[in-house]
C-alpha cells in the first residue's frame, strides 16, 4: 500500500477527476457508428425543416395561389419561379408549406407517443416487477387485457364516436404505446431487482418509490430509449395509417400520410410531386429513425453484440 | 459469557420459504423450504462473530432474516432490546442506520450509473435528508479517505475501479451512518487473495477503531479465524457449534466442524500430505425434507439410533463451547 499512495499522491489529490460515466462510453460507441451517425443528421436535418421550413417560402399553408389554381397540372409543379419549390396542391396551395405542416404534426405524433410509452410503460413496468407479487399479477394482466383488444378498431370507433380531431388521435396512440413497454420494462426490471446494488438500498432503507426512481429507472433506460427510437416511426406509420384512412387529422392541419393520400388520389393527372415530396420525406425519416435506433441498441448494449 | 448485555441476540429465528412445485394446483399447500430452522444466538458489542457452512446452508438466509430482507417464519431478533421482526416499517427504518451490510459481488453491490460519490452519500442523504450539501461531501471525503480511496475520485463511476476497491467503497458505504453492526456477507470471496488480507485488516481496523460489530459470513475457514472472536457452524439451517475461534480451531467439537476444520488446506506440501482429512459420505440432504432428529445423522460417522429421534440440543462445554450433538 505505501508505494500506492506514493505514486498517487504524485498527482495533485486536491483536483477532483472526472469519472466516465456509461453514458459518455456509450456516447463514444455511438459516433464510431456511421449509418447511425448519418441517420442522427438526417433527423436533425428533418427536424429544422419541420421548425424553420416555413420562414424560406413567400406562401404559407392556407394561402391558394389564385394565378396557378386553374391549372396546377401543367403550371402547378416545382419551380423557383414562381416560388413553389415543391409545386402546388390540388387545391393550389404551397405544397412546400404543406410539407412543413405535415411534418410537424407527423413528428409531434411520434414523438408524443414514444414520450407516453417511455413515461408511462417505464413506470408501469417498473413498479410492476419491483413490487411483484400479486400487484405484478394483477397489473400485467391489465395490460394483457389491453393488448387483447383490436386497437385499430377502437380507435376508428374513437374517431367516429368523438369526432375527429388531432387530441383523440393522441388519446388513442397514448392508449396503446405503452403496453409493450410496461413489459419490456418489467422483464428488465425483475432481472435487475436481484442484484446486489438494489439489495443494499433496501438494507440502507431507501423508500421503494426512491429505490424504483433511482435504482431501476435509470439502469432500464438503455433498452428502454433504443424501444423507444424504434416506435417512433411506427407510431408514425400508425398516425399515417389512419390519416390514409381518411380519420387521421383533418384539414386544415395535415400530416405524412395525409399529403401521400391526397398525392396517390392525383396521380394518373401525371401531378407526381404531390406524391413524391411527401413521402420522401417519410422515407427518408423512417430509414433514418431505424437506423439511429439499431445504433443507439449497439451502443447501449454492447454485450449483444 | 462476559456481563455485558448482548448487543444482538437472535431466539429460534426461522426463515422458511414456500416452494410449489411445478404445475401445482393454486390451492395445494406448498412444501416448506427450511433455509434457517431454529438458531440461536448472541452478538456482544465490539465482537465479530464468524458464521461458516457450506453452500446452502443458510449463511446469507440468516444474515438477511436479521435485516428483514427477507421475512422470518417465527423467533425474536433483539436489538437492544427491541424485536426487529415485530418492529413497523418506519421503526425498522430508523434502526436500518445502527446495521449496514456489505455484500459478496463488490460491482454488483454498486449501482453502475451513479458516482461513487453519490453511492457512499445514499445512506446519509436518506436518513439525515437535512444535512447540507457541503457537509455530505465532507463526510463522502473522509469515509473514502478512511478506507483508502482517495477523495478526488467522488466523481468517477464504479466500473473505473478495480474489484477491491470496490469492496472498499461499499465498506465506506456501510461506515457514513457509523453503525454499531455491520454484516458482512462473504466479502472476500470475490477477491484474490492479496486484496482480501487488505479487505480483512481494513475490516479489522475500523472496528478496533469504532468499537463496531461484525457478523462475518465466509466460507473460508482461515479467514474467519484470522478476523473472528467467536465462530458459528451451520449446517442445513442449524446451528451445529458456537465456540470461542481458537477453541474451535483448536478441539472442533462437533462431527461436522471436525470434518471442516480437517479439510483446510495447510500451507505447507508436506504437512498437508500428511494431514489426514476427514471425508464425509454422501451429498447434502435437501431442505426441503431435511432428516429427522439431528441433521448431520445421515452423513455423521458418529450416528446412534438415538439420533434420528430427537434433535440435538445447543449444550455448553466448557470453554464458551456450545455443542449440538448427541454423542459428544
Amino acid at each position: 500500500m505505501a508505494h500506492v499512495t506514493n505514486v498517487e499522491s504524485a498527482i495533485d489529490s486536491t483536483e477532483v477527476i472526472k469519472g466516465r460515466s456509461l453514458w459518455q462510453d456509450a456516447r463514444a460507441r455511438f459516433f464510431r457508428n456511421k449509418a447511425a451517425v448519418v441517420s442522427l443528421i438526417i433527423l436533425i436535418l428533418v427536424s429544422l425543416f419541420a421548425l424553420f421550413g416555413g420562414m424560406l417560402t413567400p406562401w404559407s399553408n392556407e394561402e391558394i395561389d389564385w394565378n396557378l389554381m386553374g391549372d396546377v397540372r401543367t403550371l402547378g409543379g416545382p419551380s423557383f419561379e414562381t416560388k413553389h419549390y415543391f409545386g402546388l396542391d390540388p387545391l393550389g396551395r404551397d405544397l412546400f408549406a404543406r410539407v412543413v405542416q405535415g411534418t410537424q404534426i407527423s413528428l409531434m405524433i411520434g414523438i408524443v407517443g414514444a414520450l407516453i410509452s417511455v413515461i408511462v410503460g417505464t413506470l408501469y413496468g417498473a413498479t410492476a416487477g419491483f413490487i411483484g407479487g400479486r400487484l405484478d399479477n394483477i397489473m400485467m394482466r391489465i395490460v394483457d387485457i389491453l393488448m387483447a383488444i383490436p386497437y385499430m378498431f377502437v380507435l376508428i370507433l374513437l374517431l367516429v364516436v368523438f369526432g375527429r380531431s388531432i387530441f383523440m388521435l393522441f388519446v388513442g396512440i397514448g392508449l396503446i404505446s405503452w403496453l409493450d413497454m410496461a413489459r419490456i420494462a418489467r422483464g428488465q426490471t425483475l432481472s435487475i431487482k436481484n442484484k446486489e446494488f438494489v439489495e443494499a438500498a433496501i438494507a440502507t432503507g431507501v423508500s421503494t418509490p426512491k429505490i424504483i426512481i433511482r435504482h431501476i429507472v435509470p439502469n432500464l433506460l438503455g433498452v428502454v430509449i433504443v424501444y423507444a427510437t424504434l416506435l417512433v416511426p411506427s407510431m408514425i406509420m400508425f398516425e399515417s395509417f389512419i390519416s390514409f384512412l381518411g380519420l387521421g387529422v383533418q384539414e386544415p392541419l395535415t400530416s405524412w400520410g395525409a399529403l401521400i393520400n391526397e398525392g396517390a388520389g392525383q396521380m394518373r393527372y401525371g401531378t407526381l410531386w404531390m406524391l413524391g415530396f411527401p413521402l420522401f420525406f417519410f422515407l427518408i425519416s423512417l430509414f433514418a429513425f431505424f437506423f439511429f435506433g439499431d445504433g443507439l441498441r449497439d451502443a447501449l448494449d454492447p454485450k449483444d453484440r | 459469557m462476559n456481563a455485558q448485555s448482548p448487543l444482538l441476540s437472535v431466539r429460534d429465528l426461522k426463515v422458511w420459504f414456500d416452494i410449489r412445485a411445478k404445475g401445482a394446483m393454486p390451492w395445494t399447500a406448498p412444501d416448506k423450504l427450511k433455509a434457517v430452522d431454529g438458531v440461536d444466538f448472541d452478538l456482544m458489542p465490539g465482537e465479530t462473530l464468524g458464521i461458516v457452512g457450506e453452500s446452502g446452508c443458510g449463511k446469507s438466509t440468516l444474515a438477511r432474516a436479521i435485516m428483514r430482507m427477507v421475512p422470518a417464519e417465527a423467533g425474536t431478533v433483539l436489538w437492544l432490546g427491541d424485536d426487529l421482526l415485530s418492529l413497523n416499517k418506519h421503526g425498522m427504518r430508523e434502526h436500518r442506520k445502527e446495521m449496514q451490510m456489505i455484500f459478496q459481488d463488490p460491482l454488483a453491490s454498486l449501482n453502475p450509473r451513479m458516482t461513487i460519490g453519490q453511492i457512499v452519500a445514499e445512506p446519509l442523504k436518506t436518513h439525515y435528508p437535512d444535512v447540507s450539501k457541503s457537509e455530505v461531501k465532507a463526510r463522502v471525503r473522509e469515509v473514502l479517505d478512511r478506507v483508502g480511496i482517495l477523495p478526488n475520485m467522488i466523481n468517477r463511476y464504479p466500473h473505473e475501479f478495480s474489484g477491491g476497491q470496490c469492496q472498499r467503497i461499499g465498506i465506506a458505504r456501510a461506515l457514513i451512518l457509523k453503525p454499531q453492526l455491520i454484516i458482512c456477507d462473504e466479502p472476500v470471496s470475490a477477491l484474490d487473495v492479496s486484496i482480501q488480507a487488505q479487505v480483512i485488516n481494513l475490516l479489522m481496523d475500523i472496528q478496533q477503531e469504532m468499537g463496531l460489530s461484525l457478523i462475518f459470513i465466509a466460507h473460508d475457514l482461515s479467514v474467519v479465524k484470522h478476523i473472528s472472536t467467536r465462530v458459528m457452524v451451520l449446517y442445513l439451517g442449524n446451528v451445529v457449534e458456537i465456540s470461542e475461534a481458537e477453541q474451535l480451531y483448536r478441539a472442533p467439537g462437533h462431527p461436522y466442524t471436525q470434518a471442516l476444520i480437517s479439510a483446510v488446506p495447510i500451507p505447507d506440501p508436506k504437512a498437508h500430505a500428511e494431514n489426514e482429512v476427514m471425508l464425509l459420505d454422501a451429498d447434502l440432504p435437501s431442505p426441503l425434507n431435511p432428516p429427522s432428529g439431528c441433521v448431520f445423522r445421515t452423513r455423521c460417522p458418529l450416528a446412534k439410533p438415538v439420533c434420528a429421534e430427537t434433535k440435538p440440543p445447543l449444550t455448553d462445554r466448557g470453554n464458551g463451547q456450545q455443542v449440538a450433538c448427541h454423542v459428544i
